[in-house]
């Protein structure tokens, strides 16, 4: 990481700042040493899914318990989610995600094209409100806003990191 | 199991186990659970549904993370169960002591004109949960067992699963709130957030 900015201890401060203290995700490359962070944090709790939709269904639980989460996941996993995302809105229930992208910036595999390319506009079709941040600084601050917005207006917001931050995986290929 | 050995009355089951709820918070599955549970009485400490298939027991689950001194039900059906199955690897992993889980099953998609379900052959929603790490379970057939229901689902150490093979049959509509956010807000006032 050295010379990169931290962009998942900024994530981890926002997180602390707003008692945001369960993170469900089905975990991607780029979430690596978020997630590491968010497990050796007192206090809060890593939910490992066997498919996005259930992070949906338990932010939405967690708030209507008085509690606060946040759905962090890969670009793909994005699909999965479309209709599950009529739950938190016809409650009028904030959801906050944090989306890792991937077919978007040099990506290596043509099978995560579609989706990546598709991401921001099947969210915004479900009315998903989309953040996309394509510096490392800019990461921190935008997940606070996209929070803010989401837990005080009660609506559902997604932080879209760019591939270009979270890097193109290579498969070992020039 | 065949659908015709299916005996138990769905909703004087349910009617008999809020009965005996406790403080219980009650999380509905779309659909028939929705209905069963208004059609026994409405209380601000249900959380009924109208959509989000395969989302009542992650939704529960939310619930029951952020509220553990409250013990927190679960009732829903066997296709809403079904397509969200891979949450019981969620719930066995998070083990919360205070969840529990009914699942009616009808072995039927019985909102949708009741076609035939996957429990109706092979399919055991019981089993798949203990497969999953949910060591607790339990199948009634039989009407009348309610009292053991309603002390495993509502008082024996979490997460448990019940499966309840109740009877297709045809009740009268009984619709609560759909405004989710009267649903919502109502719910968060009696919990006091």
């Amino acid at each position: 990481m050295s010379g990169i900015h931290d962009w998942s201890g900024d994530v981890l401060n926002a997180l602390r700042a707003r008692g945001i203290a369960t993170v469900c995700t089905v975990p991607d490359g780029g979430l690596t040493r978020l997630l590491r962070m968010v497990e050796a944090e007192p206090g809060m709790r890593l939910v490992t899914l066997s498919t996005e939709p259930e992070g949906i269904g338990i932010a939405t639980g967690c708030w209507l318990g008085g509690g606060r989460a946040v759905l962090a996941m890969q670009s793909s996993g994005v699909g999965n989610c479309i209709n599950a995302l009529g739950l938190p809105a016809a409650f009028r229930a904030p959801c906050l995600m944090l989306v890792t992208m991937r077919g978007q910036w040099g990506e290596f595999n043509p099978w995560q094209v579609p989706m990546g390319q598709g991401t921001r506009p099947a969210l915004e079709a479900v009315g998903v409100k989309c953040f996309p941040v394509d510096r490392a600084e800019e990461v921190g601050e935008t997940f606070a806003a996209a929070a803010d917005l989401a837990f005080h207006s009660r609506v559902s917001t997604a932080v879209l990191v760019s591939q270009r931050i979270v890097g193109a995986k290579g498969f070992g290929q020039k | 199991m065949s659908a015709t050995s299916n005996k138990i009355a769905r909703r004087p089951l349910v009617a008999d186990l809020l009965a005996r709820r406790g403080g219980a918070l009650i999380v509905c599955g779309l659909g028939s659970p929705t209905w069963d549970t208004f059609a026994a009485g409405d209380s601000a400490e249900y959380l009924y549904s109208w959509g989000g298939m395969g989302l009542a027991v992650p939704t529960a689950l939310g619930v029951a993370l952020a509220q553990p001194a409250r013990r927190v039900v679960c009732i829903t059906g066997d296709g809403e169960m079904l397509m969200g199955i891979g949450t019981l690897g969620v719930v066995a992993d998070q083990a919360p002591a205070n969840l529990g889980i009914l699942v009616l099953d009808n072995e039927s998609f019985g909102e949708t004109g009741r076609q035939r379900g996957l429990t109706a052959s092979r399919a055991d929603i019981a089993a798949i949960a203990r497969g999953f790490g949910i060591a607790r379970t339990f199948t009634v057939t039989e009407q009348g067992a309610a009292a053991e229901l309603a002390d495993f689902l509502f008082k024996a150490p979490g997460p448990v699963l019940a499966v309840a093979k109740i009877a297709l049959s045809d009740d009268p509509w009984a619709l609560p709130e759909k405004d989710g956010a009267a649903i919502a807000y109502r719910f968060r006032e009696a919990l006091g957030v």
